[in-house]
């Protein structure tokens, strides 16, 4: 029987200030599987994705990443299954040069020399990213940026993918080259996201997260075509979109 | 303004070094309890915190401020980085800042580097954090009363960097100017600087606190009972709990830190002050006429401090009044710091975390 | 009170200044200046010799004498304090055209410029010739302690990031209309660096989550550690080890 790869059960969590923001979250993602998270502002989504490498610590409920439950005990192990892509690659990519950022996870490890060479060779060509690895960061596009963001993870070689909206500030052809990049990995993927045909082109499965728990979960078509549903949580197809239209 | 090579001599340049050395090690400490965060998230936020506020400051000491007919002036930031993120982070900032700016731009002497950080970065932060926290006792409690503090604060910190550079000049220029015509010009000039730097920051501050107002170190007091009245009984507890642990290592090991840097500067300027009674002592040998021979004396005699003396009264007067100016300008320093440590562990202890 | 410091002064090269490790250049100016501040002024000549140096130094480096020139500018203020010594020190008196001037004061203000150009010029060599991120590195290898590297190194990296925006807040600022001229317009410009410093201190902690996310635990993971050879260590101290006899000449005679 195969473990799942994140397993998310009554997940509740408060700020310190006393704001609420989730109110048991229920959820399984497989081994393999491409999930979208989608929700409006301020759904808690964020706050969730915090809690999948033990940032944040949960208030009540559990959080298990292929088996390993979140806590203090395993979170070396957990921070390297678990490989967050943040919204904004500046903030991703702090070292100076494109290759010490890549390198950065696996070093923090324990890899050296050769061997991290390859690591870090391997994760940039699996973004397409291979001849820029001495560059600094601040002297690519932004597409290549988020890319780099993804090779920084990759590096470390995750269970889980956990992306925070990836296609923001994307122009089209970067947008559709990241597509290429993830639909190319061999990682189970949890994608946040506000672009839902973003989401539909690239998750089989889509989970609604709307005012801290899970309210709906299933086939993206279905979820982006239940019309009533996507009112309910102020959510939004641009115009002219039908999902049902889409092969 | 950067002091370049040559300007203060090689003691006093190494002493300002040791204190500069040692006001970065003690900050890394404070810094560390400043910028906080939760042990669960990781534990030391000081690395990327502190990076970028450095980063901020080096940027905003770029932004022109029109005076007027073509002229601009700048921030120097110390005082702005003391009230925003405290007086540790603050003279850890200033100091990478001006690292960066020898190592890498050429920006003030590398020999320097110790009198420019001891200047820029420790007197200013911690005079105008001592005048802030002084007057935030007096002041009301409100944002207008941090604003006031702030603008007094940033006011003084500037003369204050004036004197202290005058008294480092004093004790281990290269040249004999009258400390105190030179005192009464640094200081003039400088208090006219620092009414643009006082507007400036307050304003910055000002604005800072109209947004997040959790982000400014300065006004905690503020946010505190604010969220009192807004939590009810939940956050009621929270003010009270950080009383229990008080933190008894890491004061004595601030103490000790200071003590250190306190002996160690004193021991080192006293060196430097003896050099010029050597001096001065060769200058009587000569007599007062042989001004021109003094030069080569001093340089066979005396390889440290061949720099200028070029009177007997004049030597006499700073090898005495430097020695006692520069280890009093030393204990202000370190008092201030001192004074600021206490004043931060109170704070802590009653203080609400952001 | 310059006006900044935005220039970056590396000169991207592969001459063999270029090629050097860092932290042997980063010693070599550190003995050349040391040595040029030891110098007694009245060895006028010594001065000049420092002054080839370098020039050779800078040959071989590629670098061009105006650029060499141009960055000694950020020396002026100084130059301005050099300039009214001999006006303000007193002691023996000279004429000079008319004006009487002070003997010592004269010889104060050599001293500052002569040490004072000297000492930026080794400096700007130094940064034309060596990457940031190489100098940091070089640093650390000296032994500056790793929380000062690691502050230093988000300065730089998030230096321009900073910067950037600091500069997509004057363009929408000057879109509206707006253009600052004088005090009055102080509030609108101190807005600006409030907002910046909040997000500054944002990306701070975002940053900080970034790096937890992927295993930080406070220390940095240090790479690219090639060992330094001899011959490096050689060519880096040709130039303080040039510039010492001359510096004991110049004490003896």
């Amino acid at each position: 029987m195969n473990t799942p790869s994140l397993e998310v059960s009554g997940l509740a969590y408060a700020y310190p200030d006393g704001h609420q923001a989730l109110f048991g979250v229920d959820l399984t993602i497989g081994r393999g599987e491409r999930v979208a998270l989608l929700g409006p502002n301020g759904a808690g989504k964020t706050t969730l994705v915090l809690h999948l490498n033990g940032i944040l610590t949960a208030g009540a409920g559990t959080v298990t990443v292929a088996g390993l439950p979140v806590g203090r005990k395993h979170m070396a192990e957990i921070r390297r299954k678990v490989g967050i892509v943040f919204q904004d690659p500046d903030d991703q990519l702090f070292m100076p040069t494109v290759r010490e950022d890549v390198a950065f996870g696996p070093a923090a490890a324990g890899l050296r020399g050769a061997e991290l060479d390859a690591v870090v060779e391997r994760a940039l060509e699996k973004v397409g990213m291979t001849g820029y690895a001495d560059r600094p960061p601040h002297h690519l596009s932004f597409g290549q940026r988020r890319r780099v963001a993804v090779a920084t993870v990759l590096a470390g070689e995750p269970e889980i993918l956990v992306l925070d909206e990836p296609s923001s500030n994307l122009d089209p052809a970067s947008r559709r080259e990241l597509a290429d990049v993830l639909r190319s990995l061999d990682v189970t993927v949890l994608m946040v996201t506000h672009d839902l045909p973003y989401a539909l082109e690239l998750c089989p499965r889509s989970l609604v997260l709307s005012e801290g728990v899970i309210a709906a979960d299933g086939p993206t078509r279905e979820i982006l075509g239940d019309e009533e549903l996507m009112n309910r949580h102020r959510l939004e197809l641009p115009f002219g979109f039908v999902p049902g239209s889409v092969a | 303004m950067h002091v370049p090579d040559g300007f203060i001599n090689a003691p006093v340049s190494a002493a300002a070094g040791v204190v500069a050395a040692a006001a970065v090690a003690v900050s890394l400490r404070g810094a560390r309890k400043e910028l906080g965060g939760s042990p669960e998230a990781g534990g030391d936020r000081v690395a990327p915190l502190a990076g970028l506020v450095a980063a901020f400051v080096f940027a905003v000491q770029m932004l022109n401020f029109p005076v007027a007919a073509g002229t601009s002036g700048h921030l120097l930031g110390g005082a702005l980085a003391a009230i925003l993120v405290g007086p540790w982070t603050g003279v850890l900032c200033i100091a990478v800042v001006l690292l960066m700016q020898g190592v890498l731009f050429a920006d003030g002497g590398l020999t320097a580097l110790g009198v420019n950080i001891t200047v820029m970065g420790v007197v200013t932060v911690v005079a105008a954090y001592a005048v802030f926290r002084g007057l935030r006792l007096v002041l009301p409690r409100t944002r207008g009363g941090v604003t006031a503090a702030t603008f007094v604060a940033a006011l003084v910190s500037v003369p204050a960097a004036a004197a202290a550079f005058t008294l480092v000049y004093a004790v281990g220029g290269t040249t004999d100017v009258p400390v105190g015509k030179v005192l009464t010009a640094m200081v003039g000039v400088h208090v006219l600087i620092g009414v643009g730097e006082a507007a400036i920051t307050a304003l910055t501050v000002g604005a800072v606190l109209a947004v997040r107002p959790d982000l400014v170190h300065g006004a905690r007091g503020l946010t505190a009972p604010l969220k009192l009245r807004v939590g009810g009984e939940l956050v009621d507890a929270a003010p009270a709990a950080p009383e229990a642990p008080a933190p008894k290592s890491p004061r004595k090991l601030w103490i000790g830190g200071v003590v250190t840097a306190l002996v160690l500067a004193g021991v080192v300027s006293f060196y430097a002050s003896a050099s010029p009674d050597g001096l001065e002592k060769v200058a009587a040998d000569q007599g007062i006429d042989a001004k021109a021979d003094q030069y080569e004396h001093a340089t066979a005699d005396s390889p440290l401090a061949d720099y200028g003396v070029e009177g007997v009264e004049s030597a006499r007067l700073s090898g005495g009044l430097a020695g006692v100016i520069g280890v009093g300008a030393t204990l202000a320093v370190g008092t201030g710091a001192f004074w600021a440590v206490r004043r931060r562990r109170t704070e802590n202890t009653g203080g609400a975390r952001v | 009170m310059g006006a900044g410091h935005a220039h970056q002064l590396y000169r991207r090269g592969d001459s063999p200044v270029h090629g050097l490790p860092p932290h042997t250049k980063l010693v070599a100016v550190l003995g050349f200046v040391l040595v040029v501040v030891a110098t007694p002024r009245e060895a006028v000549w010594a001065f000049a010799l420092y002054a080839a140096l370098l020039g050779a130094v800078a040959a071989r480096a590629r670098v061009p004498a105006g650029f060499l020139l141009r960055r000694l500018a950020i020396e002026i203020p100084f130059v301005a304090f050099a300039v009214l010594m001999p006006f303000v020190v007193p002691g023996e008196q000279t004429s000079v055209l008319g004006v009487s001037l002070s003997v010592p004061g004269l010889w104060g203000a050599w001293n500052i410029l002569a040490k004072g150009t000297l000492g930026v010029a080794a400096s700007v060599l130094l940064a034309a010739t060596t990457e940031l991120r190489a100098l940091i590195l070089g640093l650390q290898r000296l032994g500056l302690p790793s929380p000062i590297v690691q502050i230093a190194s988000f300065m730089i990296r998030y230096g321009d990031v900073i910067t950037d925006e600091m500069r997509r807040m004057s363009v929408a600022r000057r879109s509206r209309g707006f253009e600052a001229r004088g005090v009055r317009h102080w509030g609108v410009l101190a807005k600006s660096a409030g907002a910046l410093f909040i997000r500054s201190y944002e990306r701070g902690e975002r940053v900080h989550l970034a790096m937890v996310s992927r295993g930080y635990t406070g220390t940095m993971p240090l790479l690219d550690e090639r060992p330094t050879t001899r011959a490096q260590w050689a060519a880096a101290l040709a130039l303080p080890l040039a510039a010492l006899p001359i510096c004991i000449l110049g004490r003896t005679l």
